[in-house]
């Protein structure tokens, strides 16, 4: 294992290649205020970050991660178009695996530009893959996007696609709603008496959720079970869609297919094709690069568009040694109605001088 | 050195595990006056007992300063990570049953699952501007039940007792906590989703797997779970 300093002293190289790219050195605090982070990631935080309290300030969470602060300060402050650069401790709490690091650096760069999306995100992945090189990882894009496209295209009710987008992270849910709405799973019992008028209560109503709203559910479920099941044909559409595991080339060629048949994805795949040729640009063999429709979706909920990781493949007991992603919609969020393209991601010194010396 | 035995301080808990030993041969009872927690063992030699909240009996047991405990299953699981690695159940008591549930107003007629309960939450947080408020003390137990069910947009609420009336205070809009009879329940206008049994829990003998343990008290424990088992 590498010594704290060594890897401190990696960090501090690696932070100065992206000085050295224009990036301002930023430097948020160890301490976040818990309610952001909280409304952003909902309850499964708790489980991943480590929250701590005092009577002035209410909860903070020591930083699982610099994005959210970084996109914070930016969206307060920050000039146009930026890069800033950053290396210190995250915190992540863990509670299956005692091997995981609880604590941990990073070093990360991250791209607020709006002129050249595809040129910004090829800049993010050239610069942290020539800063690996000679490593033995291997590396992994992905595009949350193109899922996305694909449910927005769905011919069927806003309220169905609103239902999967909002799974669109957690895959198990998005599939059980997926074979829900086409008719592929059955109607619970429960739900089939209700929609009979079966079901009544006596009971007063307790609590905030007033008899308007259970009404106004009522009254959807109803209209969903007149709504004709999504056709088998755009079930499996997804599902080929989510099976795409190629060299980039091969991925854009099977892609340019499914658009035939799935036309709401084609600006989605015309952004990937724009990204295969801009990472060509930057000298990324791309010809021998994996994309994965389905990469990143068990992850952070915040990437909305190109996704990439570089892991050990020796070592499937590491974690990524690198990795990051699009979040333009994370900039809406905490933009207080502003927003901007933005990319970045993050690569850990300690794993990479452990993979070093393991060679 | 002895064998040191973990028991529930007080109430029904207590007497039970005091009855379900003294028919096993081994007589456990409280010593001093009735507000000093000291206690005794007759029928075995070298066992110490020691009085405890029920609550503390896991931590005890992880931190090996007692051999044996009695208490929950909910308890171990919601107070240990990898609590399979610290601890192993010995013997079930077949008392203090007890199933830890997530429950909901009775008047929500369009909740009765999971799934209903992941899209009232999704509508209730475009409605009030806040996550659904779930009351519990369990938190680790319900955080990872609801991460496998996939349910978003909650939030944990943190009750240490009358959890059943948070929903009616407006502290909350639905609990998750142990019910033994469901009465309480049913008294605070709530019900029990039908898949939303998170854990079955009841009184469990619970073996140290950390605890220090020299050849001489290895035989009393050894003898002592015989006689138990």
């Amino acid at each position: 294992m590498p010594t704290r300093s060594e890897t401190l002293a990696r960090a501090s190289a690696l932070r100065a290649l992206f000085e050295a790219e224009g990036a301002a050195l930023v430097e948020p605090p160890i301490l976040q205020p818990a309610a952001t982070l909280l409304e952003l990631y909902g309850e499964d935080i708790r489980a991943r970050a480590y929250v701590t309290s005092d009577a002035l300030r209410g909860e903070q969470m020591l930083r699982p991660d610099f994005t959210v602060p970084v996109v914070q300060m930016h969206m307060a402050h920050g000039a146009e178009p930026a890069r800033y650069t950053y290396a210190g401790e995250v915190f992540r709490r863990q509670e299956q695996d005692p091997d995981r690091a609880n604590e941990y650096v990073q070093v990360g760069y991250e791209v607020f530009d709006r002129t050249d999306p595809a040129a910004a995100d090829a800049e993010v992945f050239a610069l942290i893959q020539s800063a690996l090189r000679g490593l033995p990882v291997r590396a992994v894009t992905g595009d949350i996007g193109l899922l996305m496209a694909a449910v927005k295209g769905l011919d069927t009710t806003a309220r169905r696609k609103a239902a999967l987008m909002r799974h669109i992270w957690r895959p198990r849910r998005f599939r059980a709603l997926l074979e829900r709405f086409s008719g592929m799973a059955p109607m619970p019992e429960s739900r089939r008496a209700l929609l009979a008028g079966e079901v009544s209560s006596e009971a007063p109503i307790v609590g905030l959720r007033s008899c308007a709203e259970i009404n106004e559910r009522i009254a959807a479920l109803k209209a969903d079970a007149e709504t004709p099941p999504l056709s088998a044909q755009q079930v499996e559409l997804i599902m080929a869609l989510l099976d795409v595991r190629e060299t980039m080339p091969n991925a854009l060629s099977r892609l340019h297919d499914l658009a035939v048949d799935m036309p709401a994805i084609a600006p989605a795949v015309a952004r990937i094709a724009a990204r295969e040729a801009a990472l060509k640009a930057r000298d990324v063999d791309t010809a021998h690069l994996t994309f994965e429709a389905s990469y990143g979706r068990a992850s952070m909920e915040y990437y909305d568009g190109f996704v990439f990781g570089f892991r050990a493949d020796a070592r499937a007991d590491l974690p990524a040694v690198a990795s990051g992603g699009r979040y333009d919609a994370l900039t809406r969020q905490l933009g207080q109605g502003d927003a901007i393209p933005a990319v970045g991601g993050v690569m850990r010194p300690g794993l990479m001088l452990e993979l070093e010396a393991g060679r | 050195m002895t064998v040191k035995l973990g028991v529930p301080s007080k109430g029904r808990l207590m007497e039970k595990t005091f009855d379900w030993f003294a028919a096993r041969g081994v007589t456990l009872q409280r010593t001093g006056s009735d507000r000093e927690y000291a206690g005794a063992v007759a029928g075995i030699d070298n066992v110490s007992l020691i009085l405890l909240s029920a609550g503390e009996i896991p931590r005890e047991l992880a931190a090996g300063r007692i051999h044996l405990g009695v208490t929950g299953t909910d308890l171990v699981q919601e107070k240990l990570a990898l609590w399979d690695q610290l601890v192993e159940p010995v013997e079930e008591l077949a008392f203090g049953q007890a199933d830890l549930i997530l429950a909901v107003p009775q008047a929500w007629i369009d909740v009765d699952t999971l799934d209903d309960l992941d899209a009232a939450a999704a509508a209730f947080r475009a409605h009030h501007g806040h996550r659904l408020r779930i009351a519990t003390k369990y938190h680790r137990l319900v955080r990872e039940f609801l991460r496998e069910a996939g349910v978003a947009d909650y939030a944990l609420v943190d009750s240490q007792g009358a959890t059943e009336g948070t929903v009616k205070n407006e502290t909350a809009e639905a609990i998750a906590d142990i019910t033994s009879s469901g009465e309480t329940l049913r008294a605070n206008h709530l019900k029990i989703l039908s898949d939303g049994l998170i854990l079955q829990s009841q009184a469990t003998l619970w073996r140290s797997r950390v605890a220090d343990l020299p050849d001489e008290d290895r035989e009393t424990l050894n003898q002592l779970l015989k006689r138990l088992g």
